[in-house]
């Protein structure tokens, strides 16, 4: 899906937990998250904490856009 | 363009002091076929001898380095004879009728002209592998005149063969055929008004054309000088291609598969049927960039002329003809005609390489003959018909292959015409 | 002499339970569990299942390093003649964990593995490594499936070498191997060409090499400027799934207007997800689609805009040929509202 979003020219940054699929399905930057059911948040901490890692892991994404990649990318979070 | 073909059934193959076929039996007179042959220039001052051999399907022979197979056949009614240009003078052949005598073929072997002549085993698990080791064989052993040059080598065999398959089919002219089949494709017009409303299909037909005795003659042409063209499908049965070529034994067309051509045949089965069978385009695979991209040009204009729904595109050889498969199946699905392509596959002893020299994702229907690359062992024979002293260096053997016992480890490639590209085999891979 | 079998299945199959019990750790026991006794059944004793391993799939997923580990040394105290994993059908992660752990034993023990899956799950990716035999979609192909891979598994441990993938069952693997077909190859041309004139299925015999790469899309130099969209296939949803969404192997996909939501709540959205557990993502749908913190952002003015429409899908056991028709459709409705980046989030 996300190929199909970059093939008509928009770029897409996924953020997903089993990156080695994202790799495999053709995602060009990918965000490595959490957890399968909570990939952006993390139901043992504070929200205070919670939001501030979901914010933290949203920035990298938006980051990511900002950056050339030449081929398929996994980004440090 | 409208041929008769009438199958002459040979069930067995005998020397004898006559040459004539009796009760489906072939006798050959070699003083008299030899005869024949000598009856040409090149042959007369570069082959020293000409010996001949029966193999016949069963037998505990090895025939090797074989370098082409040709069916004897005669022209019997209609414009023109077998071979035109080269054993017949220039005329356009595929109408009227044509004697075939069937089951049988005349084998040219011995002293090896290029690097890439095969074998034929006519039992074991190598005979699995090759059409010829089903038909009755009159082999030639041919011996050059010493240093004759290898084309000059390469042209008197081609000659030889030819002429002797010319002599034994003129055999089979008054012979009463035991099957008589017709094979007819229409103009343009009659074909839309014959068969309105089915697909218009075309044959796309690869000609091996590299030079360095990589050729194929078209009506005495070197098709490699040729832009491409269309034929009738049934001139191919006269005879108006044929082999000149020494590439892998394994995937070159010889005369025989260019008289036999089982896309014009599995086409013809269903034309009229499921498809309007239009024509065939032949091209030529030749080593300039600018050769390949002007001949699969021409030959997906010629395609689009002909207003075309789908060709079938089939290769001879491998590695740089891979790209003018690609482009000759790029082109064409590009202007919506839709092709299927025929090749082999060259992906090495543990069939884990890259099969093929160049891809695309618009080849989306593909056949293969085979991996050529496959390692196979052949054991000992009790007779060989030629010589065993290019086992080693022949295309698909190595050092080594030949083993002191006389069998030999090798790969597919050694066989004649076991991953034929026109799909005449069984033999596949996944 | 019967040949000894390892054999690795999830929780479900374990009979342990569905997805709420998917984050159970490794578990070693005796014998045959599930579709082992049905690999026993074929094999009449030539060969037997003597250890099941179970391990559930979150679990697997989350600390692979960990479970793989836990299965390498069992299996190594066992010392079995073959690994058999799954067969996994549709499930993606119980897929994801069978190819990866049968990869494992394959490279570090060097015991002959198999493992078996419907060609689409993404643990097929790892086909031209591990050797798999294509089931049905869903465990209901277990019958059929159970005999093609005792078959083979019992061939594996025989050490016997390979047909070609057609002949024997599994699925094509990037290695080329010989077999005679029925029909010669103008013969079988001819059938192809027809079916591709008349747009019906055909399989080609030599499948191009994957060559299905996007060139990454241009970098934007200022986000702050940007109309961001969100999509995603974690199946998050209005309340209620107005548009009955499946939780598995979806027909369709949804489009949502967050227009004057700050962030989505419990009470407003939740997941149509059924292959992970919904509870945290129900809890906080922003879990799985940060609208919240993207909403922040706008107002930070770190990005231009967030899309007023999300794309939501459900990735569980959709086949890929519908997931991409999808993205196909929503793409160009992204590039006709104007959006310049997306946010596709996957659980």
């Amino acid at each position: 899906m996300v190929k199909e979003v970059e093939r008509v020219g928009i770029p897409v940054v996924h953020m997903c937990t089993i990156t080695p699929i994202s790799l495999t399905v053709g995602a060009n930057r990918i965000i490595p998250t959490i957890a399968i059911p909570y990939p952006l948040g993390n139901p043992t901490l504070e929200p205070a904490d919670e939001y501030a890692l979901r914010y933290k892991l949203v920035s990298k994404a938006i980051e990511a856009f900002t950056i050339p990649v030449e081929q398929q990318t996994v980004f440090d979070v | 363009m409208k041929l008769e073909l009438g199958f002459i059934e040979i069930k067995d193959v005998q020397f004898s002091n006559e040459c004539a076929v009796k009760d489906g039996i072939l006798y050959v007179n070699p003083d008299q076929v030899k005869e024949f042959v000598y009856e040409n220039d090149d042959v007369r001052q570069y082959l020293k001898s000409i010996n001949f051999d029966i193999a016949k399907p069963g037998e505990s022979v090895r025939i090797t380095p074989v370098k082409d197979v040709i069916e004897p056949r005669v022209k019997v009614e209609g414009p023109g004879g077998v071979f035109p240009g080269v054993i017949s003078k220039v005329d356009t052949v595929g109408s009227g009728r044509t004697h075939v005598l069937r089951g049988c073929a005349v084998v040219t072997a011995g002293k090896i002209v290029g690097f890439q002549e095969g074998i034929i085993d006519m039992t074991g698990p190598g005979a699995d592998y090759t059409p010829f080791s089903k038909t009755l064989n009159v082999v030639m052993i041919v011996e050059p005149v010493e240093g004759t040059k290898q084309h000059d080598y390469e042209r008197a065999v081609r000659f030889a063969g030819l002429r002797a398959a010319t002599f034994l089919g003129e055999l089979g002219r008054n012979v009463t055929p035991d099957e008589v089949k017709t094979f007819e494709t229409y103009g343009i017009k009659e074909g839309l008004e014959k068969l309105p409303g089915l697909p218009r299909v075309g044959y796309l037909h690869m000609l091996q054309t590299q030079g360095l005795l990589h050729d194929t003659y078209v009506y005495g042409v070197d098709a490699k000088k040729i832009v491409a063209t269309l034929l009738n499908p049934t001139e191919t049965m006269d005879g108006a291609i044929l082999s000149g070529n020494c590439v892998s034994a394994c995937d070159k067309n010889t005369t025989y598969h260019h008289l036999n051509n089982p896309v014009v045949a599995e086409l013809f089965e269903e034309h009229g049927k499921s498809i309007n069978y239009v024509c065939n385009i032949i091209t030529n695979e030749n080593v300039y960039l600018a050769d390949k991209q002007r001949s699969s040009d021409w030959a997906a204009k010629l395609a689009k002329l002909l207003d075309l729904d789908a060709v079938i595109v089939s290769e001879e050889g491998f590695g740089n003809p891979d790209a003018d498969l690609i482009m000759n199946c790029v082109k064409n699905e590009k202007q919506g005609i839709k092709t299927v392509l025929i090749t082999d596959e060259y992906a090495g002893q543990d069939g884990k390489s890259q099969s093929l020299a160049d891809v695309s994702p618009l080849a989306t229907a593909v056949v293969t003959g085979g991996n050529a690359n496959m390692v196979i062992n052949l054991p000992p024979m009790d007779k060989v018909i030629g010589t065993l002293d290019y086992v080693d260096i022949i295309a698909g053997g190595h050092a080594g292959s030949l083993q002191p016992d006389g069998s030999i480890d090798a790969e597919l490639q050694i066989i004649t015409g076991a991953t034929n590209e026109m799909g005449f085999n069984r033999l596949s891979a996944r | 002499m019967s040949f000894r079998v390892v054999h690795y299945i999830n929780q479900f199959f374990a009979n342990i339970g569905g997805e709420e019990m998917a984050h159970v750790a490794p578990e070693l026991r005796e014998g045959a569990v599930g579709p082992g006794m049905a690999f026993n059944q074929q094999w009449k004793g030539e060969a037997e299942v003597v250890k099941t391993i179970v391990c559930g799939d979150s679990y697997f997923a989350e600390h692979e390093k960990e479970a793989k580990e836990q299965v390498l040394a069992w299996v190594k105290e066992a010392k079995p003649d073959l690994f058999i994993a799954g067969p996994a059908f549709n499930a993606g992660r119980y897929g994801y964990a069978c190819a990866n752990v049968a990869l494992a034993v394959k490279t570090e023990l060097g015991i002959p593995v198999l493992t078996g899956m419907y060609v689409e799950n993404p643990g097929a990716d790892l086909k031209d490594k591990v050797l798999m035999v294509a089931t049905a979609n869903s465990a209901a192909g277990m019958r059929k499936a159970a005999p093609a891979m005792a078959k083979l598994g019992l061939k594996l441990a025989k050490g016997e070498p390979l047909a070609a993938s057609c002949v024997d069952g599994y699925m094509p693997n990037g290695v080329r191997v010989n077999f005679f077909e029925k029909e010669r190859g103008a013969k079988r041309a001819v059938k192809m060409l027809i079916a591709k004139i008349k747009d019906e299925a055909f399989v080609t015999e030599f499948p191009m090499p994957n060559f299905d790469r996007v060139e990454p899309g241009k970098a934007i130099p200022d986000m702050s400027k940007a109309v961001v969209a969100l999509c995603t296939s974690g199946g998050i949803v209005p309340k209620g799934n107005p548009d009955h969404i499946e939780s598995s192997s979806a027909s369709h996909y949804g489009e949502y207007d967050i227009t004057g939501w700050d962030a989505l709540t419990a009470e407003g959205w939740q997941t149509a997800h059924g292959g992970y557990d919904p509870v945290y993502a129900n809890a906080d749908p922003n879990r799985v689609l940060p609208v919240d913190v993207l909403r922040q952002m706008e107002k930070e003015g770190k990005i231009g805009k967030l899309h007023n429409k999300f794309y939501t899908t459900v990735g569980n056991g959709t086949a890929v040929a519908s997931s991409k028709k999808f993205a196909e459709e929503y793409a160009q409705k992204l590039l006709k509202d104007g959006v310049q980046a997306v946010i596709m989030t996957s659980t």
